[in-house]
């Protein structure tokens, strides 16, 4: 039981082996394995639903599974930040980094530092004594990864971080993941933005609990099958239900190898195409078993 | 307007706890004023002491109940019976008149007494006139009030304010300052931080426990320095007794935030415990006035014993051994509340599934386990 994976040295990563969790009748997550590299950022992706969430609370330890393996460190080197920033309202930005910092053990001069360098980083360095109910949305989910990231983790998980963020503001937030992943914690994200998704080394497409791809962006574009083709209207017929709107014109898959239902040309995809495929396949083939078995 | 009522109706059956609190709410006050709220005093437990204490007892008529008589006894004996809460009222007898010693601790019950003593005075005197002679005046008694000379309202309520006071905090504070940390969404992050639930639970207590006894003593300080209220027993034994109901109370606070969802809910069941203990306790009405199918109620509130206590050691110098019984209860509510309160609690930082097992930290995998987990790079399976 204590022998490490072939060419893995134990405690190399962090993550998930087979792990299911039901609550109720509702099957959250369906066997799923998921691994994150220290020095790595690994995103989460899935549709409102998807398990994500449920996920990362695994990796957190803020949730046991029904059943499989988390592989987590210590609750001392581990960073979670749930989704909604997880700091608390009625403390101002400095009184929530010293709790952080108290209950991680972190010496007073340590935090200190750390907590004034990823302030400054973040530009939060100048509300310090604001209420962090008094933050804008964006500010408060800058608070909410610094929190988590302030005691150095070895896994760092971060729950939507950049949802509902402005553009400058998801920027500062992607130097501090950046960040937390060069001083080399595992660096796992939920996003709900795939363009966001291709800056991670790995991705993880949960649909509906389980997985839908995985591996680098690039894997899981190269992993498509058939062609992608870019129309101005919607394709009739059979084509229709293989078609979705896209940046103001239709994209339609084809299964099969050769280019066919469009009349546009083959558009090489990326993993926003991929992933919309995949799910497309998935839901594709669903519809047609339960047609068969009727 | 249609739509409002539509909505607001949809929102309250959701709301099951309210609808409970207004159909139940009723019943309770109707129950509460209707069997306990009265100031009426039925029957004084009575001792008799002296010489002539079984011709004394014999002349008792209503509402005095002869509880114990004992002829060889003196006047210090019936001073600790009455101190020791054991009667309400105690007749000397020896050489002379008789003396009628009366709890003052106990204002309605005092004020009963001293009523039917002058009534019975007057019927005597006018039946001894009647009879010309006789030992009529030699029957007149010598009352005297002990605790409460003066027989003022605020001697007895103060030292039961302070444990209203208690509850408040204890209580309705607590529950608040818990239920809190569901609703900001920071619970969950206490759940994963290096924190023992235990550390999370006295975290969150001691400081309600801190201010609840500097409440504690501004109360009673106030009582004694403003309201001349005495204070004539042993701080230590009041202090014991404040810590012990101070732990039933935070208790009581915590149980209620683990099984409410918000601080509305945490309010409305918070009144729910706070208003029977205010009502029933015996800080307003006397115990003995409540009904008997009520009264059983009263000796389930923490705050009745407390007033006891309070009471006892404020006025009356009640020592720790008279008072073995409200501290036995005291601390036997506490134990009962505590160990449900801290199992809520570690349910409540575990949120959705049992610790342990699968989930524990460090897990190592097996080789195969590790082996498909690597490969978990391939092509998702879209199929």
């Amino acid at each position: 039981m204590t022998a490490p994976g072939a060419g893995h040295g134990a405690g190399d990563w962090w993550g998930t082996e087979d792990v299911s969790v039901r609550f109720g009748a509702t099957l959250a997550l369906d066997h799923v394995w998921f691994r994150a590299e220290p020095g790595q950022v690994s995103a989460v992706v899935g549709g409102d639903g998807a398990g994500r969430t449920t996920l990362l609370r695994c990796l957190a330890g803020a949730l046991a599974p029904t059943s499989g393996r988390v592989r987590r460190p210590a609750r001392l080197a581990t960073g979670y930040m749930s989704a909604g920033s997880g700091t608390y309202p009625d403390l101002s930005v400095a009184e929530n980094l010293a709790f952080r910092a108290t209950a991680y053990r972190i010496p007073p001069e340590t935090a200190r530092q750390r907590g004034a360098e990823l302030l400054a980083r973040a530009g939060l360095d100048k509300v310090t004594g604001r209420l962090a109910g008094h933050l804008s949305g964006g500010m408060r989910q800058k608070l909410g990864v610094i929190t988590a990231m302030l005691h150095r983790p070895d896994l760092l998980v971060l729950d939507e971080p950049t949802t509902g963020v402005d553009p400058v503001s998801r920027a500062d937030l992607w130097l501090l993941i950046a960040r937390a992943a060069a001083d080399g914690a595992a660096v796992v994200l939920a996003t709900s933005y795939l363009d966001e998704a291709e800056r991670a080394q790995h991705v993880l497409v949960l649909d509906a609990g389980s997985e839908l791809a995985s591996g680098t962006a690039d894997q899981i574009v190269a992993a498509m099958r058939g062609t992608l083709t870019v129309t101005g209207t919607r394709p009739a017929g059979e084509a229709g239900r293989r078609a979705w709107r896209r940046e103001g014109r239709w994209r339609v898959w084809d299964p099969g190898p050769a280019p066919g239902a469009g009349d546009g040309g083959a558009v090489r995809p990326d993993l926003q195409d991929a992933v919309t495929v995949a799910a497309l396949a998935r839901e594709l083939a669903r519809a047609d078993a339960e047609r068969e078995s009727r | 307007m249609w739509a409002m009522i539509v909505k607001e109706f949809r929102q309250l059956r959701r709301d099951r706890r309210t609808l409970a609190m207004m159909i139940v709410m009723p019943v309770v006050l109707l129950i509460v004023f209707g069997y306990a709220a009265s100031f009426d005093v039925t029957t004084i437990p009575t001792v008799a002491a002296g010489p002539q204490a079984s011709q004394a007892a014999h002349l008792l008529g209503t509402p005095f109940e002869v509880v114990d008589v004992q002829p060889s006894q003196n006047r210090a004996w019936a001073e600790e019976q009455l101190r020791d809460g054991h009667a309400a009222v105690a007749v000397v007898t020896g050489n002379g008149p008789p003396e009628v010693l009366i709890d003052g601790s106990q204002l309605f019950t005092a004020k009963a007494a001293i009523a039917s003593l002058s009534a019975a005075q007057a019927k005597a005197a006018a039946s001894g006139a009647a009879a010309s002679g006789g030992q009529g005046s030699a029957a007149a008694p010598k009352v005297t009030v002990l605790y409460n000379p003066g027989l003022n309202t605020s001697d007895i309520m103060i030292p039961g304010l302070a444990g209203v006071v208690l509850v408040f905090v204890g209580t309705i504070i607590t529950s608040l300052g818990v239920v809190r940390e569901r609703q900001s969404g920071t619970l969950e992050q206490l759940a994963v931080m290096p924190l023992k639930p235990r550390d999370v639970f006295l975290g969150k207590i001691v400081p309600y426990f801190a201010v609840a006894t500097l409440d504690l003593a501004i109360v009673v300080g106030v009582g004694v320095t403003l309201f001349g209220v005495p204070f004539r027993g042993s701080l230590a034994v009041f202090a014991l007794g404040a810590l012990l109901f101070l732990f039933v109370t935070l208790g009581i606070g915590i149980l209620i935030s683990s099984v409410s969802e918000n601080q509305g809910q945490a309010i409305q069941l918070s009144f729910m415990v706070t208003l029977p203990q205010v009502l029933l306790s015996g800080l307003i009405f006397p115990l003995s006035s409540i009904a008997a199918g009520v009264r059983w109620i009263s000796y389930l509130l923490p705050l009745t014993y407390f007033n006891e206590i309070s009471r006892g050691v404020m006025l009356r110098a009640e020592p720790l051994t008279s008072l073995w019984q409200p501290f036995l209860f005291l601390a036997l509510l506490g134990a009962v509340v505590f160990t449900l309160a801290s199992l809520r609690f570690r349910a409540y930082l575990a949120p959705a599934a049992p610790r342990g097992g699968a989930g524990s930290p460090h897990s190592a995998p097996s080789p195969a386990s590790a082996a498909s987990a690597a490969g978990a790079a391939a092509p998702g399976s879209a199929g």
